[in-house]
C-alpha cells in the first residue's frame, strides 16, 4: 500500500560544511525520488491540501503527473495557479498549509508537497543545470541531478507548449473561479490598457503575470536596483538562490511582456497621481510590502553593532557582502545575538553564522511558539545556532567607544494566553543577566512604508500602517488596488501572491466595466 | 543605466558629474539626495543633489574620493554609465514648503564645508531666484580646495570665502566667519543652514546657539536603500530615533545628537579600510 512507503528524505548539504558557505542547503529530489514520493499521495476526493493553499494549486493532480513521470504535465497544472513555483516550493510554510492538512500527516508523515513542487519547477527550466547555486555542490548529488536533468529536458520543451495551450487569450470566467495563471503561460492579445504595479515582490509579480496573460500592458516599478522585493533583499542565497532560481522565475514573468523599471521610488521619483494623469496608466496595484524595520525601544539600540535584520540581510543578499568581489561591508562580529523568532530571525542568525559569528537566537517565548518554519529552526540548530528561549533583552550595553559589548536580558516564563491565543511571556524578577556580544540584530517584524499613502490622494491606511483594501484588493480610491504585506503587514510569500492574483481579477473587472 | 554626460575634477579629490536621469531631474528639489551604484559590485552611495535641469533631464552630483566605492564613481569617464541612480530621496529643505509670505522676511545664511558646498548651491539658488536674502560662507583648508565659488557667487547676495590657512578670504573656519559677520559687521540672520562634515555641522550648531540663530543641518549618514528599509541611518533627534533617509536628511541642528551621529558614521571603518587598501592605490 502506498501509505506504507515512508516520506522520501530530501538530500541536504552537510550542516558542518554549509555553516561556512552560502550555497543552497537543500538539494531537492531527483526524478526517481520525486516519483516515489508522489506515489505516497492518496488522491483524496476532497483534497484538504488544495483548500489550505492560498493560491489553490491543484496538488493531487500535479502529484499524479509526477507519479507517472510526466513532469511537464505537472508543471502545466502548477502553472495554472502559481507564478513562482520554484520560489514557493522553497519558502512556503508548507507545514501550516498544504502539508499541514495532508491526511497522511494525521498518523504519519504528510506527502512532501513543497519538495515536489520545487522539483517540478526546477525541472521545467529547459537546458539549465539543476545545480542550485551553480558551484561547489557535493559531487554525488551533482550526478543524481544531472541524471534527472536529462529526463526532464525533453519534458520541459513539451511543457512550454502545454502551458501555452491551457493559457491562451484573455480570461472569460466569472469572478468566482480562479483564472488560469502562473508565469508559465503566454502573453495575451494586447488589449491596449496600461496597468502599473508598484513593487516587484511576490504580490506584484503574481498580479503582473495574470494581467499580462489577459493582454494588459503591464509595467512594474521597483525602488531597489534589482527585482524581486523581499525574495531578493530578504531571503538568503542558501534558502533561495538568486541567479539560479529567482532570476529565472522573474525572467518568466518578463517573458509574458511585463516590463520592470528598477530604480523608481513611487512617491519620490514619480507619484501614483502622475502615473495615472501623465503616463496613461488606468489602474495601479500597490504591492510595496512591509519594509520598515521595528526596534525594541530599549537603551543602547543606536550603539555601533546594532542592526535591523533588514539592514543585515540587505547588505548580504541584495548587496552580496558575503562575496569578496563586492564592496558593501557587513559586520557580524565574533559573537552575534539575533532578537526574534520568525523566519527573518532564522535567516539573520544563519547568515551571521556563515560570516563567522558564534550566533544565538534570543526569543521571549518557548520553542513551541517560535513563529519560524520548523524546517528553518531545524536547519539553524543543525548548523550550530544557539537558542536562548524565554529570554528578553532589556538593554544593550556599550563599551567606551560606543560599540556593543553585551546584551542584558531577563528570563521569562509563560503566563496566561493573550488575545493571539499564545501564552504571554512574563519577566521573572531579578533574573537579569548579560550575554557578551559584539553585534545585536533586531528581527522583530516589519511594518508597511507610509510613503505611498503620504503622497497619493485618496488612499487610506490603518493605524498599523497597512493600506485599507477589501478582500479583492480595492483600496479607498477607485483604480488603485493593493495586496500583500502592504495591506496585511508582514506575512508570507504565498499569501502575498494570492492577494496579487485576487487584485488582478479586480483590476480586470474594474477596467472592463469602467 | 545612467549616462555620465560631463565629468570635471574640481580639486584633485573632488569630482563633479552631470548624469542623465530624466525622472529624477523632473522631481528633484533642493535638499534631496540620490543614491548611486557605480557598478554591479559597488555599494549604494548616498550623494546630495548638487543641481538639476528639468528640461535637459540631468542631475549633478559631486563626489569626494574617500574609499573604494567613491573611487569607483570617480573612475567613470564621460560617456560611461552608472549601473543605478535612484532618487530623489529624503525631504526637500524646509523653505521649499514654506509659503511665500513667510519666506519674504527671512534672511538665510548658509555655512558650507568642503564637499557640502555643492548641495548648498541648489538651495541658495532656489531662494535667490525668489528674491529671498541669502548669504553663503564657504570654508576649506586652503584656496585650491574651495569649490563652487563661481556658481554660488551668482546664487546669493554675499559670498564669503574662508580658508584655514588664510590663503584666500577670511582666515579661519566658517563658524568664526559667521561670528565675525554677526558680531562685528552687523549682519542679522533669521535662519542658518549648515552642510559639511559632521564635526563642522556640530560646531556650526554650537555657534548658532550662541548667536541665537535657528539652524538646519543636512545629515549624510550611512545608508543602504535610502527608503526607510534598513535603518542604518538612525540618528537621535530631540531624544527620539529618526531615520535620516525618510525623516531627514535635514534636521533642526539644536536637536541632533552629533556625537552619536559621528560615531555611527564610523561603523564600517575597519571593513572600509580593508576594501580601500584593495582598490585605491
Amino acid at each position: 500500500m502506498a501509505e506504507r512507503i515512508p516520506r522520501v528524505p530530501v538530500r541536504e548539504q552537510d550542516p558542518k560544511v554549509r555553516a561556512h558557505n552560502f550555497e543552497e542547503v537543500c538539494y531537492g529530489y531527483n526524478l526517481e525520488e520525486a516519483m516515489t514520493e508522489a506515489s505516497r499521495c492518496l488522491h483524496c476526493k476532497n483534497p484538504r491540501c488544495v483548500t489550505a493553499c492560498p493560491v489553490s494549486i491543484k496538488i493531487p493532480e500535479f502529484i499524479a503527473k509526477v507519479k507517472e513521470g510526466d513532469i511537464a504535465g505537472a508543471a502545466a497544472i502548477i502553472g495554472e495557479d502559481s507564478s513562482l513555483p520554484a520560489v514557493c516550493g522553497r519558502v512556503c510554510p508548507q507545514e501550516t498549509q498544504c502539508e499541514g492538512s495532508c491526511v497522511l500527516g494525521v498518523k504519519g508523515e504528510s506527502v512532501a508537497i513543497g519538495k515536489l513542487e520545487r522539483f517540478v519547477a526546477d525541472h521545467t527550466f529547459e537546458g539549465e543545470t539543476l545545480s542550485p547555486s551553480g558551484v561547489g555542490c557535493a559531487s554525488e548529488s551533482e550526478v543524481l541531478r544531472s541524471e534527472a536533468t536529462n529526463a526532464a529536458s525533453a519534458a520541459a520543451s513539451e511543457s512550454r507548449a502545454m502551458r501555452g495551450m491551457v493559457d491562451a487569450g484573455p480570461r472569460t470566467e466569472g469572478l468566482g473561479t480562479i483564472p488560469l495563471g502562473g508565469a508559465g503561460g503566454y502573453k495575451g492579445t494586447d488589449n491596449g490598457h496600461k496597468v502599473a504595479i508598484i513593487g516587484s515582490g511576490p504580490a506584484g509579480l503574481a498580479c503582473a503575470s495574470d494581467l499580462a496573460k489577459w493582454g494588459y500592458d503591464v509595467t512594474i516599478f521597483e525602488a531597489l536596483h534589482k527585482a524581486g522585493g523581499v525574495l531578493e533583499y530578504g531571503i538568503p542565497e542558501f534558502r533561495l538562490p538568486k541567479e539560479a532560481v529567482l532570476k529565472r522565475e522573474i525572467n518568466e514573468v518578463k517573458a509574458l511582456g511585463v516590463k520592470i523599471e528598477t530604480d523608481v521610488i513611487i512617491g519620490r521619483t514619480v507619484t501614483i497621481d502622475s502615473l495615472m494623469d501623465d503616463e496613461g496608466f488606468e489602474a495601479v496595484f500597490v504591492g510595496t510590502g512591509a519594509g520598515l524595520p521595528k526596534f525594541m525601544g530599549i537603551p543602547g539600540e543606536n550603539l555601533n553593532g546594532v542592526f535591523s535584520a533588514n539592514e543585515f540581510l540587505t547588505r548580504n543578499n541584495l548587496m552580496k557582502a558575503f562575496r569578496e568581489d563586492y564592496l558593501t561591508p557587513i559586520h557580524a562580529g565574533k559573537k552575534c545575538c539575533v532578537v526574534g523568532g520568525g523566519n527573518v530571525a532564522m535567516d539573520a542568525a544563519r547568515t551571521a553564522l556563515r560570516l563567522g559569528a558564534d550566533t544565538s537566537i534570543i526569543y521571549r517565548r518557548t520553542e513551541v511558539e517560535l513563529p519560524a518554519r520548523k524546517e528553518e529552526v531545524h536547519h539553524a540548530k543543525e548548523e550550530g545556532v544557539d537558542f536562548q528561549m524565554l529570554t528578553n533583552p532589556v538593554e544593550i550595553i556599550g563599551d567606551e567607544n560606543g560599540w556593543v559589548k553585551a546584551l542584558k536580558c531577563i528570563r521569562m516564563e509563560l503566563g496566561e494566553p493573550d488575545e493571539s491565543g499564545r501564552r504571554s511571556p512574563v519577566p521573572i524578577p531579578g533574573s537579569e543577566f548579560e550575554i557578551p556580544t559584539e553585534t545585536v540584530i533586531m528581527a522583530l517584524g516589519t511594518a508597511p512604508n507610509p510613503l505611498i499613502v503620504n503622497t497619493t490622494k485618496g488612499l487610506e491606511a490603518t493605524r498599523r500602517g497597512g493600506l485599507v483594501a477589501d478582500d479583492e484588493g480595492r483600496t479607498t480610491r477607485p483604480g488603485i488596488f493593493a495586496g500583500g504585506d502592504a495591506v496585511t503587514g508582514a506575512a508570507t510569500v504565498i499569501l502575498a501572491m494570492g492577494a496579487g492574483r485576487k487584485a488582478a481579477r479586480a483590476i480586470d473587472e474594474y477596467l472592463k466595466t469602467k | 543605466m545612467f549616462k555620465i554626460l560631463k565629468r570635471q575634477m574640481l580639486t584633485p579629490n573632488i569630482c563633479k558629474m552631470v548624469v542623465s536621469a530624466p525622472r529624477i531631474a523632473k522631481s528633484a528639489l533642493p535638499g534631496q539626495f540620490l543614491i548611486v551604484l557605480a557598478n554591479e559590485e559597488g555599494e549604494r552611495i548616498p550623494l546630495t543633489i548638487s543641481d538639476y535641469d528639468r528640461e535637459k533631464g540631468t542631475v549633478t552630483i559631486v563626489t569626494q574620493l574617500i574609499g573604494a566605492s567613491s573611487a569607483a564613481i570617480i573612475a567613470k569617464e564621460e560617456g560611461e554609465f552608472f549601473r543605478d541612480v535612484v532618487g530623489p530621496l529624503g525631504n526637500p529643505s524646509a523653505f521649499v514648503k514654506m509659503d511665500e509670505e513667510a519666506l519674504k522676511g527671512q534672511r538665510y545664511i548658509f555655512i558650507a564645508g568642503g564637499l557640502g558646498t555643492a548641495p548648498v548651491y541648489p538651495q541658495a539658488k532656489w531662494l535667490h531666484d525668489r528674491g529671498i536674502a541669502v548669504d553663503v560662507i564657504i570654508g576649506a583648508r586652503t584656496k585650491d580646495l574651495l569649490i563652487y565659488t563661481e556658481e554660488l557667487g551668482s546664487a546669493c547676495d554675499n559670498l564669503y570665502l574662508c580658508t584655514d590657512d588664510g590663503s584666500v578670504g577670511f582666515h579661519g573656519v566658517g563658524t568664526a566667519c559667521l561670528e565675525d559677520l554677526v558680531n562685528n559687521q552687523g549682519k542679522e540672520y533669521t535662519q542658518a543652514v549648515a552642510i559639511g562634515p559632521m564635526i563642522m555641522m556640530k560646531f556650526a550648531t554650537l555657534t548658532c546657539k550662541k548667536l541665537n540663530i535657528p539652524i538646519d543641518v543636512s545629515l549624510n549618514m550611512l545608508m543602504v536603500d535610502g527608503t526607510g528599509m534598513c535603518g542604518a541611518c538612525r540618528v537621535t533627534v530631540a531624544g527620539k530615533t529618526r531615520f535620516a533617509c525618510v525623516d531627514g536628511p535635514e534636521f533642526n541642528g539644536y536637536d541632533v545628537d552629533f556625537d552619536e551621529a559621528m560615531r555611527r558614521l564610523g561603523q564600517y571603518k575597519a571593513e572600509e579600510a580593508e576594501e580601500k587598501a584593495k582598490y585605491v592605490k
